[in-house]
Parts: structure tokens; sequence; C-alpha cells
């Protein structure tokens, strides 16, 4: 069966003179390469150019704040045992009167940690969540030397409460809608 | 006295050119790679990555400098020094320029015009090749040994097709010093014109010699792990490596000398200017002439693979040589016809 029509038949043949000669086809050679020389160069300079990513892109997760600046996530515990790489821990504790400001329902999550080294950004965390507080936006993940940088906790994940520093999710939300 | 502090001078100059040039042969190498092959290259340390070079000297010192066990601690630093030390000798007796007038006197811009010039360039090149041989012996590792053999045996077959296909350009020109040589192609009679064949052959036993691709069968990383080298480290490994770039500085310098007329270039009669900028012109446009060939070695090595060991045996004694002869018995014929011997 031929799948392209580049194909060729191999043969153990003898070498032509030409063949031989090897110069024709190292000059041959030559030439591509250095057409290459002036060819558009496909590297994208990471840190300062970044690839244009889908809008259903996986990145960075962010722990939402509702629109008074009040965290979303009640520690309820669903997005690690949705986790398939066991990336997600939590500490819950109860909400204390002059916290409302803070926490949007009376539970909230002390310690909120996922390991980014065993998280393999599949999103199930996200589907999980009850309460639209965990997202994954298109943010990249960091490199670093240190292995315990890699754990994120809440001073990480957490978006701020000022507009400018909000993390825009809009895109990802509206990928979902079906309508 | 005087005498003596220029040719010091010069001395200081060559060796920093050729140290500086061999540094920025690993920056060319990457780039020209990279760019070969669509990417970037190096363009983190400084502007368009220039200070890489440094970056990497820095790398080769900090790293943990090991001996085996088992090496012959002597011989095992011996290797790399022979190695450094002979690739920065043959840089003496090539012509960088003409000569420079200062206060009346005359000085030619080469450390020293010895009347075998080449012959020592051929005795300090095969004394390179111990260093090979005495560190991967010297390593008491299989892969190691396995690559000295094959660099030793690929640069004594090749140095043989090499010095014949000398020969017919010194029956040509008449002499073996390379000053003398350069200083005979004045204007546009460049030796290359005159010997194509030879040219090729000389080229391509440069290649060999260098152990750059297609001949790089010493460090052939697919077999050997790195060859001769596998037991390095550190600035030992470093050595070895610069080695191999002054080594390509100075072949391209030799090719650039022997064939391309060396500082000569065309109309440098006419231009009217005085001497001593003629002299730097010179120079700049032999150093040209140097990049362009070390560009030449590392464009063939980022197209070509490399040779398989029977392939390159082949074409070293049934081709090379061969083809040397009939280059010499080519050209002694058509010397004696030019001289009226057939008449």
């Amino acid at each position: 069966m031929q799948l392209t029509n580049r194909s060729e038949v191999v043969v153990n043949k003898v070498m032509t003179f030409k063949e031989r000669l090897y110069f024709p086809a190292i000059i041959s050679g030559l030439v591509i390469t250095v057409k290459h020389l002036f060819k558009k160069r496909a590297t994208v300079k990471y840190p300062e150019e970044i690839r244009p990513v889908a809008p259903i892109y996986r990145g960075l997760h962010v722990l939402k704040r509702d629109e008074q600046g009040r965290e979303n996530c009640t520690a309820c515990g669903l997005c690690a045992v949705a986790c398939p790489a066991e990336a997600i821990t939590m500490t819950a504790a109860e909400r204390k009167k002059g916290e409302e400001h803070l926490y949007r329902e009376e539970k909230y999550a002390a310690v909120y940690e996922i390991n980014m080294l065993r998280c393999i950004f599949c999103g199930l965390c996200e589907e999980a969540c009850p309460k639209e507080a965990i997202f994954l936006t298109d943010r990249m993940l960091p490199s670093d030397m240190n292995r315990a940088n890699f754990i994120f906790g809440k001073d990480k994940l957490v978006e701020g409460v000022s507009n400018d520093s909000r993390i825009d999710i809009s895109k990802r939300t509206n990928a979902h809608r079906k309508d | 006295m005087e005498f003596i502090i220029v040719k010091f001078v010069l001395v200081v100059v060559v060796f920093l050119v050729s140290l500086g040039i061999a540094a920025y042969s690993t920056y060319a190498e990457r780039k020209i790679a990279a760019f070969l092959q669509d990417r970037v290259g190096p363009d983190r340390a400084g502007p368009f990555g220039i200070l890489q070079p440094l970056a990497d000297g820095v790398k080769m010192f900090m790293k943990e400098e090991i001996i085996p066990t088992h090496a012959d601690k002597g011989l095992f630093i011996l290797g790399p020094s022979i190695m450094m030390m002979t690739a920065c000798m043959t840089g003496v007796v090539i012509p960088w320029g003409n000569t420079l007038i200062i206060n009346g006197t005359e000085y030619p811009v080469q450390i020293t015009d010895i009347n075998i010039g080449i012959l020592y360039i051929f005795g300090v090149v095969s004394i390179g090749v111990y260093g090979i041989m005495i560190g991967g012996w010297a390593s008491n590792n299989k892969y190691s040994l396995m690559g000295a053999i094959r660099a030793s045996s690929q640069m004594i077959s090749y140095e043989l097709a090499m010095g014949m296909s000398i020969i017919a350009l010194v029956m040509m020109t008449g002499t073996l010093s390379i000053g003398e040589i350069v200083k005979q192609q004045e204007g546009m009679h460049w030796n290359v014109f005159v010997q194509p064949l030879g040219f090729i052959l000389f080229i391509v036993c440069a290649f060999a010699e260098c152990n750059r691709t297609p001949f790089d069968l010493p460090e052939c990383e697919t077999e050997l792990v790195g060859g001769y080298h596998t037991e390095y480290s550190s600035m030992k490994l470093g050595f070895y490596l610069f080695a191999e770039y002054i080594n390509m500085f100075i072949s391209s310098a030799i090719i650039a000398s022997l064939y391309f007329g060396g500082y000569n270039f065309p109309f440098i009669a006419q231009l009217g200017l005085p001497h001593n900028i003629l002299t730097l012109l010179g120079t700049l446009i032999f150093f040209g002439k140097v990049f362009f060939f070390i560009f030449f070695f590392m464009w063939v090595r980022w197209t070509l693979p490399r040779f398989r060991y029977d392939q390159l045996m082949h074409v070293g004694w049934r081709v090379m040589i061969p083809l040397a002869l009939f280059n010499i018995l080519l050209t002694a014929v058509i010397v004696l016809w030019q001289n009226g011997q057939f008449n």
C-alpha cells in the first residue's frame, strides 16, 4: 500500500560514480543548510514572549474571591478528592465573628496547598468545585531551583482583593458554556 | 633588543588572538548551529549572548576535577597539556600580514618565517596526536582507548594525504616557507586556481586532522560516550575542546595562506595607500578569509553526518592518497612543461 508519493524502493545497489564522488551530494546538502540560515526562526523567547494558548488552556490555578472580595472556598475537600495526582491538601477552619468580610461562608480553608510538581493540570479540581472557587488560568507555572517552592500555598493561589489584582477567568468560563 | 621586544609583542598578540578567536568560535559554533536549524542559539548572557564564552569558561573552571583512580595520573595530565601546547605553537609560522615600517625599520607581521614552515606545522600537528593518544590511554577506559585509537589512526592516515597534497604545492612554488608562498600569490594569483585538486584534498584532510564532522569519529558520542575525553572533566576537558577550536582556527589560517593568497587581495597596488595602511588592510582581509573558513568548518559540521569507520579508512587510503599521488604527477609534468623540458 502506498501512503505517500515520496516513498522509494530500497535496493542494496552499488553506488554510481557520481554518488561515490560524494561532492555533488555534499554541495547540495550545504545549499540546503545555508538556505535555512535565512529562514524565520521557530523559537519563542519564552519569558518575554508567550506563545498564544487556547481559551481553555489549563495553566496555573487561582482561588477566586467573590465581588465583595471574600474567598469563595469553603474547604469542602471535593477538589482534593477529585484530584487524580493527590496534589491538593487543605485544612478547614471555622469563620470567627468579624471575619465576614474575608470569607463568604462559615467554613473556610485555613491552609490550602497545591503541590505543583504533582499536579498534572487536568482541571478536575475546577470541575469538582461546587463554589466556583478554584479555576485553572492561562498563566504558566514559573520555574524554580528548589522543590519546596513548588508547594503553592494560599499566598500564591488566592487572587488579590483590588480590581487590578483580580485574575480574569472569563475566557475559561465562557468556553465551557454550550449556548 | 628591539627585535626581541617586537617578537615578544607579536607572540603575545598572536597567542591572545588565537585564544580569543577559539573562545568565540565556540559561541559562533552554537549560533551557526542554531541558525542552520532555525533556532536562535545562546542569547541570554549579554546582548545576543555575546558573553556566553565567559559563562562557559566559568562553568568549566567550577566543575569538579576528577582523576579516575585507575588512571595514570602523570599521563592523564600530560595529554591535554600536549594538546593545548601544540595547538598554540602552530600559529608561529603563519604570516598574519605583510611588513610594518616603524622608524624606517621593516618588521614582518609574522613571528618567524622559518624556511621549513610547512614542515614545522606538520611536525607540531603530528605531536598533537600524542595528546589524544596519551589522554585516551591514561584514562584506563575502553571507550577512551577506542577513541584514541581511532583518532590516531585517522590522523596518521590523513596526514599522509595532506602532506602529499602539499608536496604538489611545494613543487610549484619551490619553497617550504609559508611567508614566501604567500608573497608569491600577490594580487589574484592564488594557488587555489592552479591547484584545485590539491586544495580539495587539503581541506578534506584538514577536516580529518581537526577531528571535525564528517570525520569526528574519535569523539563519536553515539558509540563511544565521549571518545578519548570520556574520563576528563573540568578544565582538562576544556583544554581538549579548546585545543580543537584553536586547531580549527590555525587550519583555516593555513588554508587561507597556502591556497587563498593570505593577506593578498586583488588591486592591492592600485589603491595607492601608504604601506602600513595596506598591511593592516591585508591583515583584515586575511582574517576575513580565516573567518570564512571557520564558518565553512561549522557549516559542514551541521550539514553532514559522520562517516562509518571503514568508510573513513577507505576514503583515506584508497581515494585520497592515490588522488594526491596523481596530483603530484600532474603538477610535476606541468612544471617541467612550463620550464621547457619537453621541447
